[in-house]
Order: structure tokens, then sequence, then C-alpha cells
């Protein structure tokens, strides 16, 4: 294997990661804060 | 630190830190690793396995410094039983992880073709696995403190005690000198690596770091708006 295929795996492992760790807070920040602003039933 | 102990007032600052963190970082980020992979020239040694370099450093060290914040919320927990502790401590330890994790596989991704092999029981590499393994329990004790309703001091002493890996890890290099290499980079004392090789490390640095504090930020307003809403599910219940 050449480097690059070294490299680019690393970044894309990285890169991957990081964007599912963002998104998943996000997604759990929005909805967390949505319900607890939601009006009394 | 206790003016941020009404949560109230914290989330004010919170909300637009959280935007403004995730902004730099991905700027700061997506330059650094545009520069560290099309501008900057391989290494005379390393060639171009190097540029792994430009993740692998911020990932180290985001690994430990999540588990420096999780021993600095566990203090202010433990002593000064500040409210924001232990949702700090927990808020920061899945992204602590995460950077543990990303660190051990990039060191292996770059450990095959310069080393030769993609993982070697040496001090600093197996320091970083048992900081990977104490998130793993920190993440699981404070889990089941808080579904039982705890206080997390459990989580605190665990956080506390599990700091004592920091400086092993950190003189790892220099008490056993192994297959890692030694410090190559330092506030105090510069750095061994060439500017031109250099200058694309302290962006995906501060970037990923600002990522990070984003992500705990998210977490713990997260944490807030559950614990806002199970008192108001408790108060309709009793009434």
């Amino acid at each position: 294997m050449s480097q690059w295929s070294f490299v680019l795996a690393a970044y894309g492992v990285v890169i991957f990661v990081t964007i599912i760790l963002l998104l998943a807070s996000w997604r759990a920040m929005r909805r967390a804060e949505a319900d607890a602003a939601a009006p009394r039933r | 630190m206790h003016a941020f102990a009404n949560p109230a007032r914290f989330l004010k600052i919170a909300r637009p830190a959280t935007a403004w963190l995730l902004a730099l970082g991905l700027v700061l980020v997506v330059a650094g690793i545009a520069g560290g992979l099309l501008v900057t020239p391989p290494d005379y040694l390393q060639g171009e396995t190097v540029r792994i370099l430009y993740i692998h450093v911020p990932a180290a060290w985001l690994g430990m410094a999540g588990w420096g914040a999780i021993a600095a919320a566990s203090i202010s927990q433990i002593v000064w039983r500040h409210p924001l502790g232990a949702i700090a401590g927990r808020a920061v330890a899945v992204p602590g992880a995460t950077f543990a994790g990303l660190c051990l596989a990039t060191g292996s991704i770059w450990g095959r073709p310069t080393w030769g092999t993609w993982w070697e029981w040496d001090g600093r590499l197996t320091s970083m696995l048992v900081l990977f393994f104490l998130y793993l329990g920190y993440i699981g004790l404070a889990a089941a403190e808080r579904e039982r309703g705890g206080e997390g001091r459990m989580a605190a002493l665990f956080g506390l005690v599990g700091a004592v890996n920091l400086p092993i890890i950190h003189y790892s290099v220099l008490w056993w000198r192994t297959l890692h290499q030694g410090q190559s980079i330092s506030l105090a004392g510069g750095s061994s690596i060439a500017p031109e090789l250099l200058w694309p490390l302290p962006l995906t640095m501060i970037g990923f770091t600002a990522l990070f504090a984003a992500v705990a930020l998210m977490r713990m307003r997260t944490e807030l708006a559950r614990v806002k809403l199970e008192a108001r599910l408790r108060r309709s219940a009793a009434e």
C-alpha cells in the first residue's frame, strides 16, 4: 500500500468520527431543549 | 467559577459560545487539514505519513486534556459542591474518550508504515490505552450513578484518581525509552520540527480544541434541559 493510503485512512477516520460526534451532540441538544421548552400539558 | 453556579447564567453564556466555538473550530480544522494534506512538503525520512501528525497530536492532546477537565470538574464537585461539576464531567467524558480512541487509531495507522507494526506494548501507547479504558469506566460509572439518582460522587472520585495516569502518559517517553519518539514540540522550548512542516499543527490543535469545547457545551446544555424536564415531570406528578 502507498503511504497516501495510510494518510487518507487516518484522516477519513478522524473526519468521520468528528462529524458523527458533532451531529449526535447537536441533535441530542436540540431535542432536549425543545422538550424542555414545550408548553405544559 | 461560582459565578456560573446558576444554570441560567451559565446557559446565557453557553448558547452564543457554542455557535462561536463551532464556527471557529470548523474554519481552523478545514484550513489546517487542507494545509496539512495539500500544502506542506513530505518529510525527508517519514515521507507522506508525516501528515498524520496534524490530526494525531490534537487527538492526543484532547484525550489528555479531557481527563484534566474531568479531574477539575471532580474537584469542583467534591470540594465546592459546584452544581455543574458532575454535569461538566459527564459532558466531557464522551468527547474525551472519542479523541483518546482517535489518538490510538491514528497512531496505529501511522505506526504500520513507519515502525512496521500496528501496535507495540510501548510505555506511551499502553498508558494511552489505559486512559481510553479509564474513560469507558468513568462513562459507565457516571451513567449508573445518574440512573440511580445519585450525585455522582463516586464518578468524581474515580475522575480524580484516574488523573494519576496523565503524568504517566506525559513522562512515559522519558521513563521508558522504547518505540514512541520523545517530545518534539514544547510550549517552553520550541520545536524540533521544521517550520514549513509545523505551521498547520497550531490550526488543527486550536480548531479541534474549539470543536471539543463546543461538543462539551452542547452535552452540558442537553443535560441541563433534561434536568429541567425531569423536575417539571416530578412537579406534575406531585400535583
